[in-house]
């Protein structure tokens, strides 16, 4: 049985996708974690750098020479063109059967990745995702209001959507991954919400697992703005697109 | 089949659900008039008390805050010791 699993986790590659933009010090960061707590797992970090003036790529050449250029690639791109493209991007040069999309930000914790692959070969799913809203899960650094619009957020799409799970930042079986980023359209924070969707009316096996979201430490987040107005306006778009 | 229709499906079946019970009366036809409004004002209350729970049950982890402070302090030191720039920024 041991052995068994030993083989598993030998024959699979985990190919890492973390979108950048002015995300110098995070990259290292989260670099270092996604190595200290993936040890006797194959994978590969694909960095998809959007030209970020604050050098962030040159620290990634930095990091590839302690870790390796095989173990670190860096697939950068000119300029800022969107987190949605971001992921296509970097798809486009994983190598793994199964691709991991994380935030360079560390609210998701490189600490959970051992178990979203422990679920995923407990049941065979073809996407698992994190969640915050279930025992185990949580958040740090929210005020009211921030709790109040995600969870008012949550139940209109819950009512509205049925979509059957509540976040993302997913581990994907990478022709799922394909076939579901190949058919979304929409940019920034929607993106997300319409590739699980998507994969949900599209029949895949999804599972969840716990994870804790703390608030960003060190830089900015680059969504923000009108985000009510632009999920209310995903929302609708998914009803009539899906 | 597209979301939406199954959404107005739904109303439709409910609508003739409603218009049923005007015509037939088999419940008083002034009460039958009232239906669509409790309906709606009991959707909004579910939809009150659904974000009113998720938002006394929300799950915070204050702890975590703290380990994620000293992960990277440890990643800060390593990577500082590997010549990787990790200078305030
Ligand atoms: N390549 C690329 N990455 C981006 C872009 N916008 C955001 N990101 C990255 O996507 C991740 C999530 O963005 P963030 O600003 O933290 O969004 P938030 O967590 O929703 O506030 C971070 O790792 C960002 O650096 C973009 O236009 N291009
Ligand atoms: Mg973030």
């Amino acid at each position: 049985m041991e052995e068994k699993q030993q083989q598993k986790k030998k024959k699979n590659k985990y190919s890492i996708i973390v979108p950048t933009y002015n995300e110098r010090l995070n990259i290292a960061l989260i670099v270092y974690l996604i190595f200290k707590h993936l040890r006797e797992v194959d994978f590969e970090i694909i960095v998809v750098d959007d030209g970020s003036p604050d050098g962030t790529q040159d620290i990634v050449k930095q990091l590839q020479q302690v870790y390796g250029e095989d173990r670190i690639l860096l697939r950068a791109r000119p300029r800022k063109l969107g987190l949605g493209t971001a992921y296509s991007h970097g798809l486009k040069h994983a190598s793994g059967n199964f691709v991991v999309i994380m935030d360079a930000d560390l609210s998701h914790h490189p600490k959970y990745l051992p178990s979203f692959i422990r679920k995923q070969m407990e049941t065979g799913a073809s996407i698992v995702t994190g969640t915050r809203y279930v025992t185990g899960g949580g958040v740090h650094g929210w005020n009211l209001m921030r709790k109040l619009t995600s969870r008012g957020a949550n139940v209109l799409a819950q009512t509205l959507l049925w979509p059957g799970v509540s976040d993302l930042t997913g581990s994907f079986r990478r022709s799922v991954l394909e076939d579901v980023i190949n058919s979304c359209v929409s940019k920034g924070y929607v993106f997300q919400m319409e590739m699980i969707v998507r994969a949900s009316r599209k029949g895949y096996h999804i599972e969840e697992v716990p994870i804790t979201f703390v608030d960003r430490v060190y830089g900015s987040s680059k969504l923000g703005g009108s985000e009510i107005v632009e999920y209310l306006k995903g929302l609708a778009y998914l009803l009539v697109a899906t | 089949m597209k979301h939406i229709i199954k959404i107005l499906s739904l109303l439709v079946a409910i609508t003739a659900f409603w218009i049923g019970l005007l015509e037939t009366s088999v419940v008083p036809r002034s009460n039958a008039w009232l239906l669509p409004i409790y309906l709606i004002v009991s959707l909004g209350c579910y939809g009150l008390l659904m974000v009113g729970v998720g938002l006394m049950r929300f799950p915070t982890c204050p702890q975590e805050a703290g380990l994620l402070q000293k992960d990277i302090a440890e990643a800060k030191e390593f990577l500082k010791q590997q010549g990787v720039d990790v200078g305030c920024d």
